[in-house]
């Protein structure tokens, strides 16, 4: 099993790629849009802002491959900012337009609560999950971000509340995507990896 | 579903070892980092801190060694830090594998370089850690490992490093720390109070009751304490176990 995993030029690659390694996948980074045309299954990690993740991107030609990548049902795997980049902006980044998977915006976490939502936090399930698949309803998840997509979006299967309840787990067709960080995430995280390791064999 | 407390030991590393410091009688050490790291990610620590506490330039290529030899061991958070002057040195960190920077004596001294990390990387990455000495009627920041007074109120510093970028405070009490009498609550309550960002407690961990007391009365999100479990005193499981009994928040699975 090949995944290809995003380089947009930020983000923590290589704990991705060990903990895929582990459960015995092969991954290669994509940097070109032909890596991204041949790849079986893709994974969008992420970290920083949103304005730097969709400019590397771009600078790097990897928004179109992305979307046809999407059109032509290829699983992809959303990590933390890999999730909020699959909408069609974020108020982080005013005016920035993200991979439009989801007609959403990405809004930030409200005053009113400590922000970033830092820590390992547990998730309610909205809808049947694959990638939470054998994984307790109490276990806990390591999370690390500023904003998030309200749980509104149709494609929520699982919700977390931090100011307002925000999609933690996201399933629709070919597209998967989590706001936590599963490679971060002990365990649990290891499980929810190998579940989307076994949906795209 | 509560965001859970945080219980993270930490590896002071000088020359690639961790150390322990012992009053006048310079550095003792205590084993090595990987190790200590593949045993608290099995016992359950939610996060591990790493400490370059030579903070030489010398020693640089040794300490990104040892985040990458840590990094390997882990399946959960890393930060690390120590002599971070700019924001190469925090690219570095960053690069060898840890999730978060902590920077210290260079952003009191030149705070854009909060600024610059939370740009590059975003608040989640970066991390104030804060040495405090209790003074008559306020908190003074000290810097260059405890020994340097800066004049800054500490609450106040805590407050623009956050306006800058800072996504977390880690809290050191000068006067606690070493001490084994408890976590300074007060110290801890009152940055919390100031910030919109976790605040992690550093300084004087002994028993249970004060880690329960930091997480209640001292309103912090995390707990940092290194000879305690490096020595065996306590397991972290036990720890996390007798918190959840009394009703903290914490994740008592891996």
């Amino acid at each position: 099993m090949k995944v290809v995993i995003v380089d947009y030029g930020a983000g923590n690659l290589p704990s991705v790629e060990r903990a895929l390694r582990a459960l015995g996948a092969e991954t290669k980074r994509a940097t070109e849009p032909n890596q991204i045309a041949e790849a079986k299954a893709i994974i969008l990690p992420g970290v920083g802002h949103f304005a730097a993740f969709v400019a590397g991107l771009r600078e790097r030609d990897l928004t179109d491959s992305l979307r046809a990548a999407n059109k032509a049902g290829v699983p992809i795997l959303g990590i933390c900012l890999g999730l909020q980049a699959m909408f069609a902006s974020s108020e982080e980044a005013p005016g920035e337009c993200g991979l439009g998977f989801f007609p959403q915006e990405i809004h930030a976490l409200p005053a009113h609560v400590k922000s970033p939502h830092i820590g390992w936090n547990q998730v309610r399930l909205t809808r049947e999950s694959s990638l939470l698949k054998g994984i307790s309803p109490d276990a806990y998840f390591y999370f690390a971000h500023s904003f998030a997509a309200p749980a509104t979006a149709e494609s929520t299967v699982a919700a977390c509340d931090h100011g307002f309840p925000f999609a933690a787990v996201i399933e629709s067709n070919n597209l998967s995507a989590v706001q936590f960080h599963p490679e971060k995430s002990g365990e649990t995280g290891v499980q929810v990896l190998r579940n989307f390791l076994e949906s795209i064999k | 579903m509560t965001l859970a407390r945080r219980i993270i030991p930490c590896l002071d590393v000088d020359g690639g070892r961790v150390v322990k410091g012992i009053e006048f009688a310079g550095l003792r050490d205590m084993g090595d980092p990987a190790e200590f790291a593949a045993r608290y990610n099995r016992e359950g620590a939610d996060e591990i801190v790493v400490l370059d506490i030579s903070a030489s330039v010398e020693e640089r290529v040794t300490f990104l060694e040892t985040i990458r030899r840590v990094a390997a061991q882990l399946n959960i958070p890393l930060t690390a830090g120590g002599g971070i002057r700019q924001m190469e040195d925090g690219r570095a960190v960053l690069r060898a594998g840890a999730d978060k920077v902590t920077v210290n004596t260079a952003a009191i001294e030149r705070p854009e370089l909060i600024s610059e990390l939370s740009r590059q990387f975003g608040a989640q990455a970066v991390v104030l850690s804060l040495d405090v000495k209790r003074k008559a009627n306020s908190w003074e920041a000290y810097t260059r490992g405890g020994r340097q007074a800066t004049g800054r109120d500490a609450t106040e510093w805590a407050a623009e490093a956050v306006s800058r970028g800072a996504g977390e405070i880690l809290v050191t009490s000068i006067d606690k720390d070493g001490t084994r009498s408890g976590f300074d609550c007060e110290l801890t309550a009152k940055i919390a109070a100031t910030v919109s960002v976790p605040v992690i407690a550093s300084g004087g961990a002994s028993t249970f009751d004060n880690f329960y007391e930091v997480f209640t009365a001292g309103a912090a999100e995390a707990a940092l304490a290194a000879s305690i479990f490096h020595e065996e005193t306590h397991s972290i499981m036990a720890l996390k176990n007798f918190l959840s009994e009394r009703g903290v928040p914490i994740r008592t699975s891996r």
